[in-house]
């Protein structure tokens, strides 16, 4: 039961990745940090139809996440989660056009590979 | 390799920390309160008791604040640079795990560390904003 929360938190939070970050590209370098700021990003959250998707994902994955502590460690159900790392990488430069260079899937590969031996 | 402004290069730097913290705490009070809060059975009910916990509550505070700081991250900096040098709170949660959860961290545990580590360093040395092609 464990390993299909873990199906289900990968492929939510790799989606609502992908779609938060294209939306706040599309929408432009957050530059205020005040009341106004916070207000200006609930507002997108609550309008921009990729943001709502993004947070639906998001709630599946969080949802999924809540399931899986209940039936794991927490030094389980995080790392669990470490093929979301590579998955995201492919499809920033896939999706996105991301220009991701040869140090940055180096560091991927490493990050992906510890957090996999953390479940370990 | 393309470089970044000091003070982009700065307000990633803070924006990565908020996120990290905010993901941390928020994942360890969701933990905390799961295992010795409010019981989940799978049933309706029991999703909303255990959202109402104080711990569980004060977890998704914290992981609103992670959202939010995330989305202001990713406004400019690229996600292939977001995810892997956020990850470092992969460590933090298991160092957590092991101080207040009595998790084991095994020597391999401490390989993935270094590994997380090493990682983090390699993509955060790269520039967080790059020309997409």
């Amino acid at each position: 039961m464990a390993w299909i929360y873990v199906a289900i938190i990968v492929i939510s939070t790799v989606a609502s990745d992908l779609l938060q970050s294209w939306e706040m590209k599309r929408q432009g370098e957050v530059t205020e940090f005040g009341i106004g700021g916070i207000g200006r990003l609930l507002r997108l959250l609550l309008t921009k139809a990729p943001l709502i998707g993004s947070m639906v994902f998001l709630a599946i994955s969080f949802y999924a996440f809540l399931a899986l502590l209940a039936v794991a460690d927490l030094s389980f159900a995080v790392p669990a989660t470490a093929l979301s790392l590579v998955a995201e990488t492919v499809l920033a430069r896939l999706l996105l056009k991301e220009n991701v260079t040869p140090a940055r899937w180096g560091g991927t590969v490493l990050v992906a590979t510890g957090v996999a031996l953390l479940a370990l | 390799m393309p470089t970044n402004s000091n003070a982009l290069v700065w307000k990633t730097r803070l924006f990565a920390a908020i996120v990290i913290v905010t993901n941390v705490t928020g994942n360890f009070a969701l933990s905390w309160g799961i295992k010795h809060g409010a019981a989940m059975d799978g049933s309706a009910w029991s999703f909303v008791r255990v959202v109402f916990d104080p711990w569980v509550f004060c977890g998704i505070l914290l992981l609103s604040g992670w959202v939010l700081s995330r989305m202001a991250l990713l406004s400019w900096a690229d996600l292939s640079y977001v995810i892997p040098v956020t990850s470092v709170g992969f460590v933090l949660n298991a160092v957590m795990g092991a101080a207040f959860l009595n998790e084991v961290i095994t020597p391999l545990r401490w390989l993935g560390t270094l590994c997380i580590v090493g990682g983090t360093v390699l993509v955060g040395l790269t520039a967080a904003k790059t020309e997409t092609s």
